[in-house]
């Protein structure tokens, strides 16, 4: 497979500026470049002084790094946006429904679609979280979809992420930072407003109550600290949505209920926004050194006495080994054909797939089933020899850790660099707000962008950077 | 109390030490102040004055561990940002954002962007050894950070329980360190204290005056003519001055009297801080001497340290 050029969505094939990005043509004509210079700096400053900065793991103690921030904004026509939304909901329940049935009768092994093997030996599959209802049927409250463009009508989704989908306070704070750096830019173009996420949110959560909660349900975002790397989001969050930001140590079990330690003692907890693996969340019930749950905390919710978003056991949803099922489990649970594509995906667990990701290194992408981040994985057209032969090798010892995928050419959108602008590879992830009401998407979503020439690792933790995502009303 | 949950003890603790690790930068900085000033201006002064003003912000046996002789250079430095001295400009503005941080939800983002931003200034402007020729800048980048704060705190935070945390840090803070200075040098205070030189002319009394900046208001309110002991009345018990003792225990039970209003309870803090204003607030510095200045800010100090451990208790900062 060799590497078409890829396709620019300002650009398209080079000849003409594609419609949608008229307006930012025409604004990128008219600035001069030692005051965009300027702007981007000022837009710096901004995200140190905001405090939206991430903490890097294995660094000092205290370091905050700030996410590379492109002034060149993406932009998204309404009518692609609402083929999106289609597709997003359709694979958003179908997730959720699989979740409940995994943890239930199991319909979709019974019926010869998902090997019981995927489940049974995937550490990300939950066996606590077997027959456990959750309130309102709801494990999904907030999903983080990544998806690429690679043409004019051709979208994938690449991941989805499930467990804590992260990355929400960029997409507000990039459309802040834009709205106080060029305000005319909003005169002008008709951008659709992401402000109001964090009050859907939590009305979204509210709509998800355990039958224990009362009247003035109390709402928390459980946090592993300020020295995670995405403190500062969980801040940002908790303020944003009026909302305690609590520990585990503020939470406690008291008579059966999960309570936080208020000034004047402990009060019920009705809804946890949990931002913490797993793993961590109740030493007694699953990692037993976790200093950062909550003692019991999962025995509240087996009761049904708490909401926890999302579901503890989500994970094994956006296993990548479980997406490469995708494709069969949105039509198992829909009962309609996917409305978003899949990114071919080998199993490299299959012998004859195997086969063929061994025999087509040089042009795949391989990934660890368990990976995230961008860790561990091969991109095999710009990998060294040695690269490669090392892959080989751990491919043949544990063929059952990796997926591969063809070196899709991501989409590309100009970002304002030293030398002028130059196109750089994008992908977007939107999020999805659910409970037994309805499902709501915010209009936009963070656009992730590979700061360097010809790079497709979009991930922040390795260099890549962000920008602001238009929806334009039609 | 509207139609919002308490908060958590966990963030009362955030906001509290927030804003005493926030006071006690600005308090250092003005000593540094005071002490460059005087090195500048007297002629006699000696490097060995910056050990007393060491002592006025209880910093000197630390220092005296590190370095061998007292030297205008080390000191300035060690006052200013060095870490081992948990005191220092830069090590309390970094664990007053350090709190922050932990609280960022609890402060409006004026007052959040107003700490960072004091911060990453003053983090930028303290990263290497400071040159004596800027120290004017940094002192007056900290004072205009310091106010900043105040102001953005003052004028966008509710007056709610979160405020009443904030107040009671900021003064239980300053409340210690008034009664500290005055009490490294409590002897040239006394009524009997042989002054050199004419009223107010004296490096010590200047120094006093000047740590809590009282100087030219001292002089307005009391004249050339006051002595020694009206500068003892003027930190202790004058209610316009807004880092007496008296003024800040005022400013304390305020905000303790606010939260019982809202928790409908009557706390120990509550009546340890009354308790402590009718023992020791309610007489007139003659008392004061009669019971001894010494013993008498001594038990001060002391008495601010326990109600600061029973606000901790009274609203489960910590369990």
């Amino acid at each position: 497979m060799s590497m078409s050029p890829a396709f620019d969505e300002m650009w398209a094939d080079g000849s003409a500026v594609r419609r949608p990005y008229k307006n930012i043509k025409a604004w990128l004509d008219s600035e001069d470049r030692p005051s965009l210079k300027a702007k981007r700096r000022d837009a710096n400053d901004l995200f140190r002084l905001t405090g939206i900065t991430f903490n890097v793991y294995g660094s000092s103690e205290g370091e905050e790094r700030l996410i590379p921030f492109d002034i060149i904004p993406r932009v998204i026509t309404a009518n692609e946006w609402n083929k999106l939304c289609q597709g997003l909901e359709q694979r958003v329940r179908a997730i959720n429904a699989f979740l409940y049935d995994i943890y239930h009768s199991q319909e979709i092994v019974k019926a010869g679609i998902l090997p019981l093997e995927m489940l049974k030996n995937n550490p990300a599959f939950l066996f606590q979280m077997i027959g456990v209802n959750p309130p309102g049927q709801i494990y999904t409250h907030i999903s983080g979809v990544d998806i690429i463009r690679t043409e004019e009508n051709e979208f994938y989704v690449l991941e989805d992420n499930i467990r804590t989908p992260s990355g929400v306070s960029y997409m507000l704070e990039n459309r802040e930072t834009m709205l106080q750096m060029f305000p005319e830019l909003f005169t002008k173009n008709r951008v659709q407003p992401i402000q109001n996420y964090p009050q859907e949110l939590l009305n979204s959560l509210k709509n998800t109550l355990p039958e224990t909660a009362e009247n003035k349900p109390t709402v928390c975002l459980l946090t592993p600290g300020i020295y995670n790397s995405a403190y500062f989001e969980h801040a940002f969050l908790a303020d944003q949505m009026g909302i305690e930001l609590v520990q585990g140590n503020d939470l406690k079990v008291v008579d059966g209920f999960l309570a936080m330690r208020t000034t004047q003692g402990h009060q019920k907890v009705d809804v946890l926004y949990k931002r913490l693996d797993d793993d961590f969340l109740d030493p007694l019930n699953f990692n037993e050194k976790s200093s950062l749950g909550v003692p019991g905390l999962f025995d509240v919710y087996r009761k049904g006495r708490v909401t926890i978003a999302n579901a503890p056991g989500t994970g094994i949803a956006d296993d990548k080994a479980i997406y490469s099922f995708m494709p069969e489990i949105v039509q198992f649970y829909s009962g309609e054909f996917p409305l978003l594509q899949n990114v071919p995906t080998w199993r490299c667990a299959i012998k004859d797939q195997l086969q063929y990701v061994l025999d087509n290194i040089n042009e795949l992408v391989i990934k660890q089933v368990h990976g995230s981040g961008g860790y561990g994985m091969l991109i095999g057209p710009t990998a060294t020899k040695k690269d490669i032969s090392n892959f080989k090798k751990k491919l043949i010892a544990t063929p059952e850790n990796y997926i591969a995928q063809p070196t899709l050419s991501l989409s590309t959108v100009p970002i304002f660099t030293n030398k002028g602008f130059a196109p750089r590879h994008v992908d977007l992830r939107p999020f999805v707000q659910m409970s037994p009401k309805k499902i709501n998407i915010v209009p936009g979503g963070l656009t992730r962008v590979a700061m360097s020439k010809g790079s497709l690792v979009v991930n922040s933790s390795q260099g890549g950077g962000t920008k602001d995502t238009w929806v334009l009303e039609n | 109390m509207g139609s919002r949950e308490l908060m958590l003890g966990n963030t009362a603790n955030g906001l509290f030490w927030t804003y005493r690790f926030l006071e006690r930068a600005e308090n250092m900085s003005r000593l540094i102040e005071t002490g460059q000033r005087i090195a500048l201006t007297r002629l006699s002064s000696s490097d060995e004055q910056w050990l007393y003003v060491m002592q006025t912000s209880a910093v000197s046996e630390e220092y005296k561990k590190q370095y061998s002789i007292v030297e205008k250079e080390a000191a300035v430095d060690w006052m200013l940002r060095h870490p081992e001295n948990k005191s220092s400009i830069l090590s309390s503005i970094t664990s007053a954002r350090q709190n922050a941080k932990m609280v960022r939800h609890a402060l409006t983002t004026d007052v959040w962007e107003a700490i960072n931003g004091s911060f990453l200034d003053i983090q930028k402007l303290l990263k290497n050894k400071t040159r004596e020729g800027d120290l004017p800048l940094i002192l007056r980048t900290i004072k205009q950070s310091a106010a900043v704060v105040r102001g953005a705190t003052y004028g966008t935070m509710l007056r709610n329980e979160e405020y009443d945390f904030c107040r009671l840090g900021t003064f239980i803070e300053r409340a210690d360190n008034t009664a500290r200075i005055l009490d490294v040098k409590y002897y040239v205070l006394l009524p009997s204290a042989k002054a050199v030189g004419t009223s107010i002319d004296n490096v010590q009394w200047e120094t006093i005056l000047r740590s809590v900046s009282a100087y030219g208001g001292f002089r307005l309110e009391y004249g050339h003519e006051a002595g020694p002991s009206d500068i003892a009345k003027f930190l202790i018990l004058d209610k316009r001055m807004p880092r007496s003792l008296i003024y800040c225990c005022d400013i304390i039970k305020l905000h303790l009297l606010s939260l019982c209003s809202v928790y409908r309870n009557k706390p120990p803090s509550l009546l340890q801080i009354i308790q402590l204003q009718n023992r020791f607030l309610t007489h007139d510095i003659d008392a004061v001497f009669k019971f001894g200045l010494h013993d008498f800010l001594q038990k001060m100090i002391s008495l601010f340290g326990n109600l600061s451990n029973q606000i901790e208790i009274d609203y489960r900062f910590y369990e």
